[in-house]
């Protein structure tokens, strides 16, 4: 079969493409999309990529509730009665097509008079008219071309967040007055004693001072405080020593020039600080498009349809459903509480709850927990606990949910530090006191020299530098963490804890077996001309599996149970496909997905689908000898055999395992003295997932949803793994190197200090110079092992 | 060379001004997103000639 790829959208349009306008289309969707583009003047889309589009999903009466204007005026930004602005979240934005044709929406309908583009943080504004158009009619809109956006209840709840950009400030600021001082600061260290410069002396050091002021107060304030915090709860972290040296820096020098005994160090004051604002806006990468704070809330719907007694639909919205209340749950919606199905034939998709590919089929009176996706038609169900209340949600009425991400977790730096100011401390007393009973009017220039050199700017840039470039290497290699400082935790992870399905299997494929008597070719070509026809999708990944060509035979006869299976009749073979209840037959156990097959009342046997495990998955784990691995799932035992292959003897596996047990399980092996890093996808991990010292969320596709956790791995780089892992302990090394380096430019500077030869020549040269070679030097290293583990 | 006291106060009022503008840039938002804009503007072009193909088309 060759392939054959879809104009709009790029799918392998497989053997019954549409045909349309010359180009082949997979489904009608895209077909449709293609149809408006073209007839708005708007098909140069397809000019600027190949195949960019996505197809359009169904949206029939999805949106309805944005007419209901308590809702709309959640979402929307500004509003003044004539013409209203929404930011929207659209995930499928990818291409440049994308910007051009969501620019130009204004083509499409006269009412929308705006729209921009921001592409890293997938958004898009729209500007629009409402007497026009209505916000539902906008969504609507631009669903139907195949940007359908994702609206949730954490829109709703923290419509504006605003970025903070007070380090912007702070390092243009410091480097503004580094710069200027510099540059007033030159003439002195060159000329002594000159008439012209005599004479302009006092003009350009009242410049310098005047500059330094707002980098002491303003740019370098943050440090002022974190060092006050810090030593009102008895920690000496990095701060104390910085905010020490800034302050005496700032003290002396102006004590020099208003007592005229000196130029005082303001440049090496500004580029101190200009240096240490830099390394912590370096480690500071946001990955805009990724959150990394998402709970339930962002997944669920914001509201939903309840039908009333008298057979009425009202919109409502999730938080107000009570008990006992009906609720219309159309295709692709969300289920957003617990309850029982009344009525219609539910296919959920559990695939973001448990990771778990294959929908689950439910029958009128069985129980849907929430979090499932309808895949097939509306449903109508009874609520039976409201939404914080069921089964999924209750796990965020947990204490780890509720405390601050802060935990307080001592970082290399501040281990060093603690030493680093008692030595230093002990270092300036006891020079002060050689200096005080020699030469009284030296004793205070020696204290405030030693305080001044010795204050660690390059051990203080050091982490962030080292930390912050391996941040970007991870997120080059697909793998985006939250912070900076969760690499250091990796690095002291022993523990790894997998999560089954989805983490360790991938819910793209299915892996399908045919267990049973074998089907002859003709069987096989009319099985699969008969699967054509359904849109089931376990139908669809069978008939995607089968060998062959269909289109040969055409079934005489067709028929499709919702929900239960397919009736077809050829000449001369009668076929009954589906579950085994549908065709009678009894099963025993009941521990994984399969379709059975029938030919003239005969069962020929099954297709059963399997979870595939991911690529080469021993491998990974093999080269993860020196973690203890253990695996959790919530599955049942089917596949006790094969995992255990997988993993060293004895290694814990636990099976059936709810929400709240992961979370308790992780929680005891803390407490039993490991450090646990754990890796999980859906949202029955994210109470795992917080509680664990690391938590990564592994996903197939990660602009669709993930849950809290400290960092996302996509699927694809499953196998790199024990290469990140590596990789947070080299960049742990080349800081204790960096570490080491940077403590010899402070020797250096102090022989200088005690001997009372700190000129402000040497300190504006040495400040700089051993910044600047720690950055180069973490920075070529952390690239140069990077490169070696990862490629 | 007195004239340097005017000169060097002068510069300084220069770079402040242009200070001002760049933390007012950054306050209005200018630099939320920089990548959007590079791929917008090779936008322009393409829509004029799509509308002129059009054109000619219909006067054919």
């Amino acid at each position: 079969m060759s392939k054959n790829p879809c104009y709009h959208c790029g799918t392998d349009c497989k053997s019954n493409p549409i045909e349309f306008d010359d180009k082949a289309f997979c489904c009608n969707g895209c077909k449709t999309v293609y149809e408006i583009l073209n007839q708005n003047e708007l098909s140069c889309y397809y000019d600027l990529e190949s195949s960019p589009g996505s197809i359009p999903k169904e949206i029939q009466g999805k949106y309805d509730y944005l007419d209901n204007p308590d809702i709309s005026n959640k979402i929307t930004t500004f509003d003044d009665g004539s013409t209203t602005v929404v930011n929207l979240f659209i995930p499928s934005i990818h291409c440049s097509s994308c910007i051009w044709v969501l620019e130009n929406l204004e083509k499409l309908n006269q009412g929308i008079k705006t729209t921009q583009v921001n592409f890293p943080k997938k958004e898009l504004r729209i500007t629009f008219k409402n007497e026009e158009i209505s916000l539902r009619q906008v969504v609507e809109l631009i669903s139907s071309i195949g940007y359908e956006p994702y609206i949730s209840l954490e829109n709703s709840e923290n419509a504006s967040k605003v970025a903070d950009k007070t380090i912007i400030y702070q390092i243009a600021i410091a480097g503004f007055a580094f710069g200027n001082i510099m540059m007033l600061s030159f003439p002195e260290y060159f000329e002594v004693d000159e008439f012209w410069l005599n004479r302009f002396k006092p003009f350009f050091r009242f410049l310098m001072f005047s500059f330094s002021v707002p980098v002491l107060v303003y740019a370098a304030r943050d440090y002022f405080i974190s060092a006050y915090l810090g030593l009102k709860k008895g920690l000496l972290n990095i701060d104390v020593p910085l905010s020490l040296g800034i302050l005496v820096l700032f003290l002396r020098s102006s004590y020099e020039i208003f007592s005229n005994t000196g130029q005082g160090y303001f440049d090496s004051l500004a580029g101190l600080v200009f240096f240490l604002l830099l390394g912590k806006f370096f480690q500071k990468k946001t990955y805009s498009f990724l959150s990394f704070e998402r709970d339930y809330k962002s997944y669920f719907p914001i509201a939903i349809t309840r039908i009333n007694k008298d057979q009425s639909h009202v919109t409502i919205v999730v938080n107000d459903i009570q008990k006992g209340d009906r609720i219309l749950i159309r295709n692709e919606e969300i289920i957003p509480v617990d309850g029982i199905l009344i009525k219609g034939n539910a296919l959920i998709d559990y695939s973001f709850v448990t990771g778990e590919s294959l929908p689950v089929i439910k029958r009128s009176g069985d129980k849907l927990y929430a979090g499932g996706k309808q895949t097939q038609g509306a449903i109508e169900m009874e609520a039976l606990e409201t939404v914080t209340q069921s089964y999924l949600t209750q796990l965020w009425s947990n204490d780890i949910f509720q405390k601050s991400n802060t935990r307080n977790i001592k970082t290399i730096t501040d281990k060093i530090s603690k030493h680093f100011t008692i030595i230093i401390l002990l270092i300036a007393f006891l020079s002060g006191t050689y200096w005080y009973f020699h030469d009284l009017s030296t004793a205070f220039q020696v204290v405030s020299a030693v305080l001044i050199i010795a204050c660690p700017c390059a051990l203080a840039m050091s982490a962030p530098f080292a930390l912050g470039n391996t941040l970007r290497i991870f997120g080059r290699h697909k793998f985006y963490l939250k912070n900076a400082g969760v690499i250091e935790t990796m690095s002291k992870i022993d523990t790894l804890v997998f999560d089954k399905t989805g983490t360790i299997t991938s819910n793209q494929h299915a892996e399908i077996v045919f267990e049973g008597e074998a089907l002859d070719e003709r069987e096989t070509t009319c099985l699969k001309s008969l699967l054509r026809s359904s849109n089931h999708p376990l139908s669809r990944m069978l008939f995607d599996f089968l060998p062959g060509q269909t289109g040969e035979e055409l079934p005489a006869s067709f028929n499709e149970i919702t929900g239960k299976g397919l009736e077809g009749k050829f000449n001369g073979l009668e076929f009954r496909i589906g579950s085994p209840g549908f065709l009678g037959i009894e099963v025993s156990e009941n521990l994984s997905t399969y379709i059975f097959v029938k030919i003239n009342g005969k069962v020929k046997g099954k297709f059963i689908f399997k979870n595939s495990y991911r690529e080469n998955l021993k491998a990974t784990f093999d080269s993860l000898y020196d973690y203890e691995k253990q695996i959790l799932s919530g599955d049942n035992e089917g596949e006790k055999v094969y995992l255990s292959s997988l993993l060293p003897a004895n290694s814990a596996i636990h099976f059936n395992q709810k929400p709240e047990n992961k979370l308790f399980y992780i929680k005891k092996i803390q407490e039993a003295g490991k450090k646990v890093m754990m890796l999980g996808d859906g949202l029955n991990d994210a109470g795992a997932l917080a509680q664990s010292d690391v938590g990564i969320a592994v996903s197939e596709n990660i602009n669709v949803f993930s849950p809290a956790c400290d960092g996302i791995l996509d699927a694809s780089k499953f196998a790199q793994l024990p290469g990140f892992l590596k990789m947070s302990k080299k960049t742990m090394n080349i800081i204790v190197l960096s570490f080491i380096i940077s403590l010899l430019y402070n020797t250096v500077g102090l022989y200088f200090a005690v001997t009372a030869q700190l000129s402000p020549v040497i300190a504006a040269i040495l400040m700089p110079l051993s910044s600047i070679s720690i950055v180069t030097f973490v920075t070529l290293s952390t690239n140069l092992v990077s490169k070696k583990i990862l490629s | 060379m007195d004239i340097i006291f005017m000169l060097i106060v002068t510069s300084l009022i220069i770079a402040v001004i242009f200070f001002i503008l760049f933390v007012k840039s950054v306050k209005s938002g200018q630099y939320d997103d920089v990548y959007t804009p590079s791929v917008r503007m090779l936008f322009d072009d393409e829509l004029i000639t799509e509308k002129q193909k059009k054109e000619s088309n219909s006067n054919k």
